[in-house]
């Protein structure tokens, strides 16, 4: 399957990939029946850029995510980290998911922090610093001796997004982790992740239903059909960081046309496809 | 239930609750008992309950020798104190309900393990469960004492069997049903086996395990007493039912009121010690409300 390497993909993220998906097919098996979620889909994220996965729900991007993360396996094609075959999860990977109870309810703020550091074997001390250093970055030193469920939804996914730097992940892989905040939370952490990711460097792939998010938060949009999904098109949007700029307009327009498109002419195939 | 939530219970009911009095008075009149502070409610009521006591035995004509009162049951305490008898009967009990707890732990440690990695143990589990939890532990020490003597062993036998369920059907209850997003977290974040065992299922099913352990030790207590008692019958043993059973031999009244008092007394003990384990943590981890 990796032979297919050939085949040129929808849009070369530059001579550096830190995550490169090449004609990848997923899905899960319901019964008896196979179903495919991702039909054929293939992109790069650039080392240190952000990627956003935007299109309708139930398209199939957060199984997608899932895939890279290595919680479910890929069909056919392939889905590579640094080079490297993704295989089972791995901190190489971090995950920030949607759910506020992601964090260990048992430990501290620091607890959760440190403690996946330290069962990566990093030591006490550098454990500790680092931890300190995150708290910082992500404003939750007061917080850093709460428990979890003393923090607010926002907090919480600070915390999140906080462990999964600690972690010194290749890829920071986020699942709609603003979707469950109120709108004002929201925008805050949009801005701040991309503060965040602008002073880290890290590279992130970022699952959203939200055009306005992918436009302010991502370098480049790739777009995913109605399933079994296929890549409809990807869109630099680097530098987008004012919604009233003319730009960032022609963006939302050119997305949401995009998905409304695809929406058009995908209904009646699928209803179809419920009758078969 | 269903009679309430009906309409015409509804209908019956909202009559009855417009013609009762105004309800101020009865509560205002209440409101000064109410106003005082829990310890001060219940010392108070306890105060009342053993001066009761004490007069009923004193001035009501009870029979002397086969009820005492609360000033001869606490002389009685302190004599067993004093000459160590009452001590040393707690400690045997205690003891043997620890080594059997001990038991109990490990044997459900190992059920529940692998009943969460194989099917095959998950059905055997909930097969053993529903056979021998339902099934009042201290009706196998007939057989427990044929088989095992009349001894500490046959004791074990059965307070472990009594404490083995509860704990195994909390512990692998919290197990399954343990938060999927912390488990997925974990695999992210490298652990596997006995470290996501250890550092993930074991902290998440922790509310779980503390009420096993807590039920586990409500059975096992009531279950060693009843066996001691039995003991006490046969004539051989020691532990505070065996203490009880010989007071009454003996018809040493005061004596088997003090065997009563201390069996309630570290009831109360260990309800206070879990109620504070678990205000520490599953509590303070906001994993369940306060009670």
């Amino acid at each position: 399957m990796s032979a297919s390497a050939a085949v040129p993909l929808p849009r070369s993220g530059g001579a550096d990939p830190m995550l490169s998906v090449s004609h990848a097919q997923i899905g899960y098996v319901v019964g008896d029946r196979r179903q495919v979620a991702v039909g054929d889909v293939g992109f790069e994220v650039t080392r240190g850029s952000t990627t956003m996965l935007l299109g309708p729900s139930g398209c199939g991007k957060s199984t997608l995510l899932k895939a890279v993360a290595g919680y479910l396996r890929t069909w056919r094609g392939t889905i590579s980290v640094s080079g490297h075959p993704v295989g089972a999860p791995g901190p190489d990977r971090a995950v920030v998911f949607q759910e506020f109870d992601q964090l260990f309810p048992w430990r501290t703020v620091r607890g959760n922090l440190e403690f996946p550091q330290r069962a990566n074997g990093r030591g006490r001390v550098e454990a500790r610093r680092r931890t300190d250093e995150l708290l910082e970055l992500m404003g939750l030193t007061a917080a850093a001796d709460r428990h979890p469920h003393q923090l607010s939804g926002g907090m919480k996914q600070r915390v999140a997004i906080a462990r999964a730097l600690a972690l010194d992940p290749d890829v920071l892989l986020m699942d709609e982790p603003f979707g469950a905040l109120d709108a004002q939370t929201r925008s805050r952490l949009q801005r701040e992740l991309k503060a965040v990711a602008a002073r880290t460097g890290v590279t992130v792939l970022f699952v959203t239903h939200s055009i306005q998010e992918a436009v302010y938060v991502g370098d480049e949009v790739v777009v995913l059909s109605t399933p079994p999904s296929t890549v409809l098109e990807t869109l630099d949007v680097r530098g987008l960081d004012d919604p009233t700029d003319r730009d960032f307009v022609a963006a939302l327009a050119r997305l949401r046309g995009l998905l409304a498109g695809d929406d058009d002419h995908a209904d009646p195939d699928l209803a179809h496809a419920a009758f078969e | 239930m269903a009679q309430l939530s009906s309409p015409a219970a509804l209908d019956q009911a909202a009559p009855t609750l417009a013609e009762a009095p105004a309800p101020e008075r009865p509560r205002l009149r209440d409101r000064r008992w109410g106003d005082l502070p829990t310890v001060v409610r219940r010392t108070l009521l306890l105060a009342v309950l053993l001066l009761a006591w004490q007069l009923a035995v004193s001035y009501g004509g009870v029979n002397p020798l086969l009820v005492a009162g609360p000033i001869d049951v606490a002389k009685a305490i302190g004599r067993g104190v004093q000459d160590g008898d009452l001590v040393h009967s707690t400690l045997v009990t205690l003891r043997v309900l620890a080594e059997a707890l001990g038991i109990g732990v490990v044997v459900a440690a190992v059920l529940t393990t692998f009943a969460t990695w194989t099917r095959l143990g998950e059905d055997l589990l909930v097969l053993l469960t529903a056979m021998l939890n339902p099934l009042p532990a201290v009706a196998i020490l007939p057989l427990a004492m044929l088989w095992f003597g009349i001894n500490t062993t046959a004791l074990i036998v059965v307070i472990a069997n009594a404490v083995v369920w509860p704990i195994a059907i909390n512990v692998s209850q919290g197990f399954r049903t343990a938060n999927p997003t912390v488990v997925a977290v974990g695999r992210n974040i490298g652990l596997r086996g006995w470290r996501m065992v250890w550092y993930v299922l074991m902290p998440a099913a922790l509310p779980h395990t503390v009420s096993g352990l807590k039920s586990a030790w409500a059975f096992g207590w009531r279950t060693i007493i009843a066996a001691e008692l039995v003991f006490g019958v046969a004539g051989k043993g020691g532990g505070l039912g065996y203490f009880i059973n010989n007071a009454k031999t003996y018809l040493h009244v005061d004596d088997a009121f003090a065997g009563l008092v201390t069996i309630a007394v570290i009831g109360i003990v260990f309800d206070l010690v879990f109620a504070w384990i678990e205000k520490k943590t599953v509590v303070a981890w906001g994993m369940k409300t306060g009670s």
